[in-house]
């Protein structure tokens, strides 16, 4: 069985490209990546794709607002591009303000959606989301059963990043409870798929076959978090 | 002259919350609407989804006894409860698409006498945050609206068109403001109920689409 096992975070994304197309998954905190994320920002790849929820700088925390601050992205694909409020200026929002950075937004299960449509090798959907907006203007729109839809692509990753609360050391997954998120669709979405892990990596057969989120297939490399990591 | 009392954004979200029924699938988002979940009818069994994929979720978490992999659409810390379920993100935008919430409801900016509204951009900012909003918005069942009567400037939201990008397009039914409670119908807004103090006149006079006043008009009904 190939090794996934790697002994640092630093180690899982060395290499990563300049240009590349990262995964950020994450919902309020829960399912955040950050140590890979503090990691890549060690790094310093650049000219980078994210696709988030949101553009980052949530709290006063690593995610992917630190890269976005240190001018590692070019182009966000999240659900967000405004602050929360418009009293918080986010770094994103700033940059965005002075062109500095560019956005594609898209509603949140459209973005979850188009990733689904990538990892499973469909070439589009159509969704009555956004039909009427603005959003929908200038994409093919089709009447399906008597409702108008539009019609969305895939969206491939070259990484994602995912943090997960359980693994094997064949890769298999586990989740605990809105950990779960963008997680899955993220990791069949991506070229490459680095997983930052709560427990212990246990041996495979460990896990029960029936309670696997992600099968170990989507899966390249691993590290465990270390007790003086990133842990919420 | 003192200003006339308005109704609370509890009491607001309570009353919306009155509308629900026996095993609806409920979406609160974030902000405001989330206090609809501070008054449910124990008596009603509801049950809540949240976007980022929970079904049947309970009450907010105490402090000090939250759970850091269970939030709400909010990012709060909610509460497990028997029987609740958990999925993936494009799961749980498939229950939304697939037509299984019953009603949804949301802040807006401005709502117009057609159904429209608008909830994710103003034009003087650059991008937007639509997050489940539009997914939700044409899919669920209902779209209930809870917000402020008049901009802080005191400008109209209720309006005949709205003038900032839309959200989805005729899908609101209801909608309690401040001033009241307001049914959507082919014909424009209905005054369903009035705030305390407040008679159809003067509500209209802080509206900008023509309101129809019902003879069955109703003063607005507070939590028992």
């Amino acid at each position: 069985m190939k090794n996934k096992i790697y002994s640092s975070f630093d180690q899982a994304v060395e290499g990563l490209p300049d240009g590349s197309t990262v995964m950020f998954p994450g919902f309020g905190g829960g399912g955040l990546p950050r140590n890979l994320i503090a990691a890549l920002h060690r790094q310093g790849a650049k000219d980078l794709t994210g696709v988030s929820n949101n553009a980052g700088a949530l709290d006063d925390k690593v995610d992917v607002g630190t890269l976005v601050e240190a001018g590692q992205m070019k182009k966000m694909i999240c659900a967000f591009t405004a602050a929360t409020h418009p009293s918080r200026i986010t770094p994103f929002v700033q940059m965005y303000n002075n062109d500095e950075i560019d956005a594609e937004l898209v509603p949140q299960g459209t973005l979850a959606e188009r990733m689904r449509a990538a990892g499973a090798g469909i070439g589009g959907f159509y969704t009555p989301s956004s039909v009427g907006t603005e959003l929908a203007e200038g994409k093919e729109h089709r009447e399906i059963n008597g409702r108008m839809h539009v019609l969305e692509h895939p969206l491939f990753g070259d990484y994602a990043f995912i943090r997960a609360w359980k693994a094997d050391t064949f890769g298999n997954l586990q989740f605990r409870l809105t950990q779960r998120n963008f997680n899955v669709v993220m990791a069949m979405a991506a070229t490459v798929t680095i997983v930052e892990v709560e427990n212990e990596i246990v041996e495979a057969g460990e896990l029960e076959p029936d309670h696997i989120h992600v099968p170990g297939i989507y899966v390249d490399r691993m590290v465990t978090i270390p007790p003086d990591g990133i842990w919420y | 002259m003192a200003e006339k009392p308005k109704l609370e954004r509890q009491a607001m979200c309570d009353r919306l919350a009155m509308e629900f029924q026996d095993e609806w699938i409920v979406n609160l988002g974030v902000g405001m609407p989330t206090l609809c979940s501070n008054y449910v009818d124990p008596s009603r069994d509801i049950i809540t989804h949240s976007e980022n994929g929970v079904i049947g979720y309970g009450p907010l978490a105490e402090e000090g006894k939250e759970d850091g992999h269970l939030v709400n659409a909010g990012g709060q810390f909610v509460t497990a409860q028997p029987g609740m379920s958990i999925l993936h993100h494009a799961d749980s935008f498939a229950v939304i698409r697939g037509g299984m919430v019953d009603v949804t409801v949301m802040g807006a900016y401005e709502v117009a006498g057609n159904g429209d509204f608008a909830n994710w951009r103003i034009p003087s900012r650059k991008g937007g945050g639509i997050g489940g909003a539009m997914d939700l918005a044409a899919c669920a069942k209902r779209v209930f609206i809870a917000m402020e009567h008049n901009t802080r400037e005191g400008g109209p939201k209720l309006l005949n068109r709205c003038t900032l990008p839309i959200t989805a397009p005729g899908v609101v039914k209801l909608l309690a403001t401040d001033l009241g409670l307001f049914e959507i119908t082919p014909e424009g807004f209905v005054l369903r109920e009035h705030a305390p103090g407040w008679n159809p006149e003067e509500i209209q006079e802080l509206t900008e689409a023509k309101l129809i006043i019902p003879p069955d008009l109703k003063e607005f009904r507070f939590r028992a």
